[in-house]
């Protein structure tokens, strides 16, 4: 069963070599159904992995090249459930951003389609990957398309300063996570994450391994866009085509806390097991004001897009509280929330997009407040069970005060969604520009069709009977470093667990009590945003936000100081207290 | 944020930045005190076992041959981004660039330059797994060597050489070729990219089993992907010239 | 001293950054990023070191003679493709910015502010 393993990534590789080398001789047709039926076949496959690595842990040693007594000298690939689920995510989105984009994107289709598959190919190869130095090559492939396609409008000044502030903060990013896979490597000899995590386990822990760790997790949290490293999203996911954002918001950005998670669970947890809440907690403090950065930001955006970035920028940030829980319920959490969010903020894009083709019509308004809704998360709809499992997974921890934070920032994303849809779509403010010129053409109702289906998966995400207990387990097989090695290295087969059941997973009442509270606050907000004239809100909102605004300068000499700032003080706190 | 604010701010920060990195790097194990097992396990088995005395084209291609394939589609994309990034609507054909070198020595000696530099290039690539070489090294001197026909005579017969209809199924043979080789050996059974034909002689051109022709694949992308990205450069540069000459 | 070349690797790392920050000309910029990725060729290669070990290629050598790490070479050998492909990109961003603006200067790209 592990020849299934590489086929997720390789395929749509392939489709995108394959239309490399039929160019210039066959018409567009030709070349969308070789790129459709190999994310298609990707999907399929990845898919059929899903199902298998729940009950099985799956290996494929690239070239044959098995471990020799605990060392590895090959590539593999060690896939667990939510890594399965990643590359299914990821499949899913770019082949509805692929048909999305036949009508919507009408020049330079041949080389738009190759880079869109090659996105999709190294995402999943990200979740896949048990090899340190392969995961960095699938984040600088991802990086590498993501740029290009940001700059796709090259006549407008405004894309080509998203791609470059884009290409050049992921870079930096990119840099620090190879400078510390050079210093683990030099350190422990080796490349695979089991192996890796295996040698360090049995060491005291060092400066070195502290700052490798602080470099790593900076590089990968530059792609997350996390506070400070945040300020490219707002300018690049505003730009780029709506069906690319569709891919960047629903997983590219996502790689990054997955990175984080992965590496931590596999590698750091054993060094630092006793200090983790170091960890976990600057990384849950980083979360919390990216979140609340983000929603902020979102709440007085005018331009449609970049409001969704921002909102993007809020969630990742919840992402990574859930994930700074370090435990199995915040990890779950951190997991439904990335579905949830990716599913709902996709087909916003894609709604949006649509504003490129034509005025805003009655229905697209509903297309837009139902994704708002599922993204601020009444009880048991959209990223409800996200919320509800990080809420949880707080209060096991005795941290109290991160359930209001985190669901007060969510309100003021769902807000401005709510705001904004209020402006655009039903016309309540004349003459509201909301940056999307309409320049594109196609037939509304396919386009409709497709930003529908993403909100209507997306609303229902909390209601799935089964699924966050599945998730659950596989947060749980995500955090186990001691079985991945296990079985990375020497073969030794997982134990099956109990059968799970079908059923709603349940929550608590403070949960269910938040949830109603954020649509009650996301609604009033949006209302006063609306209605009141500008002056008055300003005098509400500028204290707060004028400074934000300040620091988005949109320069690109600013975002990598930010970098070189978070770093280093991220590093000086885990040097003082990790030692 | 103006620029002095910006450097006022930078400048502790990176002081900071580098002294947690000096921290980090003096835990190092000292230079020349390599003690990971990676390096020694490989350096020892890689002669026996596929009787290749390149250590280095073995890690690269066999080894740790899925890395190659993803680095591959890095400089895929990036080709595939530049054409996109610099394509500008209704570009003419420079055809009256008049910008053909004048001496004959150049020309000549250029020429047999070419010749000779597209010879090493190839024999790079192929002796890749038995003294230093591979399909990278090779394949980006042999996109220098066919630059040269640009420096050598004229912009003309450097359009003639490096043109998209011949370089763009080069890159996608090259590419998809290393893909198509590795599922060769999944649907044979065995793991995706499995070196699957025999270890070969020592020191021969026939070292390397299948991971000879990853080589050449990843080569011939590597040769077409540049001669691609020098293409577009040159045109940005030249299609002004072409204008101004047309005009003047 | 036995980590020189490791600080080399750092301080290269250090003066990339400032440069990429402190950058007026995007083409400047784009050179800070390739030398900031040098730090990391340094850095890899450095490592991999064997003091007294040849290089990797047992051409006419004795297998068991101390050679040099192959892995880290190949993975610069990756890094070196990536430095480039990122460089080609932001050149071919940096001629669209020329075209648009006039200006290589980072600090007048400014469209999308606040």
């Amino acid at each position: 069963m592990s020849w299934v393993l590489p086929l997720p990534v390789v395929l749509p590789l392939l489709g995108a070599a394959l239309n490399a080398a039929l160019d210039h001789v066959t018409p567009r047709w030709l070349h969308v159904a070789v790129t459709l039926a190999a994310v298609a076949a990707a999907l399929a496959f990845a898919i059929l992995i899903l199902i298998y690595s729940m009950s099985t842990e799956t290996l494929h040693w690239f070239g044959g090249w098995h471990p020799r007594s605990g060392v590895a000298i090959g590539v593999v690939f060690a896939v667990d459930p939510l890594g399965a689920g990643f590359a299914v995510l990821a499949c899913a989105l770019t082949l509805l951003a692929l048909l999305y984009s036949i009508p919507y994107v009408e020049v330079e289709t041949r080389n738009y389609d190759m880079l869109v598959s090659v996105l999709c190919g190294a995402c999943c190869g990200f979740a896949l990957s048990g090899d340190l130095f392969n995961m960095f090559v699938w984040l600088e492939l991802a990086g590498v398309a993501g740029y290009a396609l940001t700059g796709f409008d090259i006549r407008r000044m405004s894309a080509l300063q998203g791609a470059v502030n884009f290409a050049v903060v992921n870079t930096v990013g990119g840099y620090f996570v190879l400078i510390g896979i050079g210093l683990l490597y030099a350190r422990t000899g080796a490349l695979n994450l089991a192996q890796i995590g295996r040698t360090l386990a049995g060491e005291k822990s060092s400066g070195l391994v502290i700052i490798a760790m602080t470099l790593i997790v900076c590089g990968f949290l530059c792609k997350a866009a996390i506070v400070p490293f945040h300020f490219w999203l707002g300018d690049a996911y505003a730009v780029a085509p709506a069906p690319v954002c569709l891919i960047f918001a629903g997983i590219v950005t996502d790689i990054g806390v997955f990175g984080v998670g992965r590496v931590w669970f596999t590698v750091f947890d054993a060094p630092f097991g006793t200090h983790q809440r170091f960890v976990g907690d600057a990384l849950l403090w980083m979360g919390i004001v990216t979140a609340l950065v983000g929603g902020t930001m979102a709440l007085v955006q005018q331009h449609l897009k970049r409001l969704l970035a921002f909102t993007v920028v809020c969630h990742i940030g919840i992402m990574l509280v859930g994930l700074g829980l370090l435990s199995s319920k915040g990890v779950a959490g951190a997991a439904m929330m990335l579905l949830g969010h990716g599913i709902a903020t996709g087909g916003l894009f894609l709604a949006a997009g649509l504003l490129a083709v034509r005025e805003p019509a009655r229905w697209t308004a509903a297309l837009w407040f139902c994704g708002a809704i599922s993204l601020i998360g009444p009880p048991y709809i959209g990223v409800y069970m996200g919320h509800a499992l990080i809420d949880d997974a707080a209060v096991e921890l005795g941290r109290h005060w991160v359930q209001p934070l985190v669901w007060l920032a969510g309100a003021l994303a769902g807000a401005a969604l709510l705001r904004a849809g209020a402006q655009v779509f039903l016309g309540l403010v004349d003459d509201y520009d909301h940056g999307i010129e309409e320049d594109r053409d196609g037939p509304v109702p396919y386009l409709g069709a497709i930003s529908a289906l993403l909100v209507a998966v997306g609303l229902v995400v909390s209601l799935i009977p089964g699924l966050t207990q599945r998730v659950m387990r596989g947060a749980d097989r995500f955090r186990d470093r001691a079985g991945y090695a296990d079985r990375v290295l020497h073969g030794i087969p997982m134990k099956e667990g109990a059968h799970l059941p079908v059923v709603l997973q349940p929550t608590s009442t403070a949960s269910l009590a938040y949830g109603c509270g954020a649509l009650a606050v996301a609604v009033a907000l949006a209302a006063f945003a609306v209605r009141r004239p500008d002056a008055a809100r300003a005098r509400v909102f500028d204290p707060v936000v004028w400074p934000l605004r300040q620091l988005q300068t949109g320069v690109v000499g600013d975002y990598v100081m930010w970098v070189v700032v978070g770093t280093a003080v991220l590093g000086g706190v885990w040097a003082l207290t990790l030692r | 944020m103006s620029r002095q604010i910006r450097i006022a701010v930078l400048v502790p920060a990176l002081g900071l930045f580098g002294f947690l990195l000096a921290w980090a790097l003096v835990g190092l194990p000292h230079f020349g005190d390599y003690r990971g097992p990676y390096g020694y396990v490989l350096d020892r088995v890689v002669l026996p076992e596929r009787h290749m005395t390149n250590v280095v084209t073995a890690v690269v291609f066999d080894y740790r041959g899925f890395d190659t394939m993803g680095e591959e589609f890095i400089l895929f994309a990036a080709v595939v981004g530049v054409v996109l990034l610099l394509r500008q609507g209704g570009r003419e054909e420079p055809d009256r660039l008049n910008d053909s070198v004048g001496s004959d020595g150049v020309r000549i000696g250029g020429t047999l330059a070419v010749g000779a530099c597209v010879l090493v290039s190839l024999w790079l690539i192929s002796y890749g797994f038995v003294t230093p070489g591979g399909g990278f090294q090779g394949g980006a001197a042999l996109a220098s060597s066919v630059l040269l026909v640009f420096l050598v005579s004229s912009h003309k017969a450097w359009s003639g050489v490096a043109s998209d209809r011949v370089l763009d199924p080069f890159e996608g043979v090259g590419a998809g070729g290393y893909v198509v080789i590795g599922l060769g050996a999944l649907i044979g059974g065995l793991p995706f990219l499995t070196n699957v034909l025999g270890p070969g002689s020592v020191g021969t051109l026939f070292s390397g089993g299948s991971a000879a022709f990853v080589n050449w694949s990843a080569g011939m992308e590597v040769a077409a992907a540049n001669l691609v990205l020098f293409t577009e450069f040159i045109d940005e540069y030249v299609v002004p010239l072409a204008k101004g000459d047309a005009a003047g | 001293m036995s980590v020189l070349p490791y600080l080399v690797a750092g301080w290269i790392c250090v003066i990339g950054l400032y440069g990429i920050v402190t950058s007026k000309h995007l083409i400047h910029l784009a050179l800070c990023l390739t030398v900031t990725q040098s730090s990391t060729y340094v850095l890899l290669l450095a490592v991999g070191y064997v003091k007294g070990g040849g290089p990797p290629i047992f051409k006419g050598v004795k297998l068991g003679t101390t050679a040099v790490d192959p892995v880290v070479q190949s993975l610069t050998l990756t890094d070196i493709v990536v430095s480039v492909t990122v460089l080609a990109l932001i050149l071919a961003l940096a001629l669209d910015v020329h075209d648009e603006l006039d200006t290589m200067d980072p600090d007048k790209i400014v469209e999308l502010q606040g």
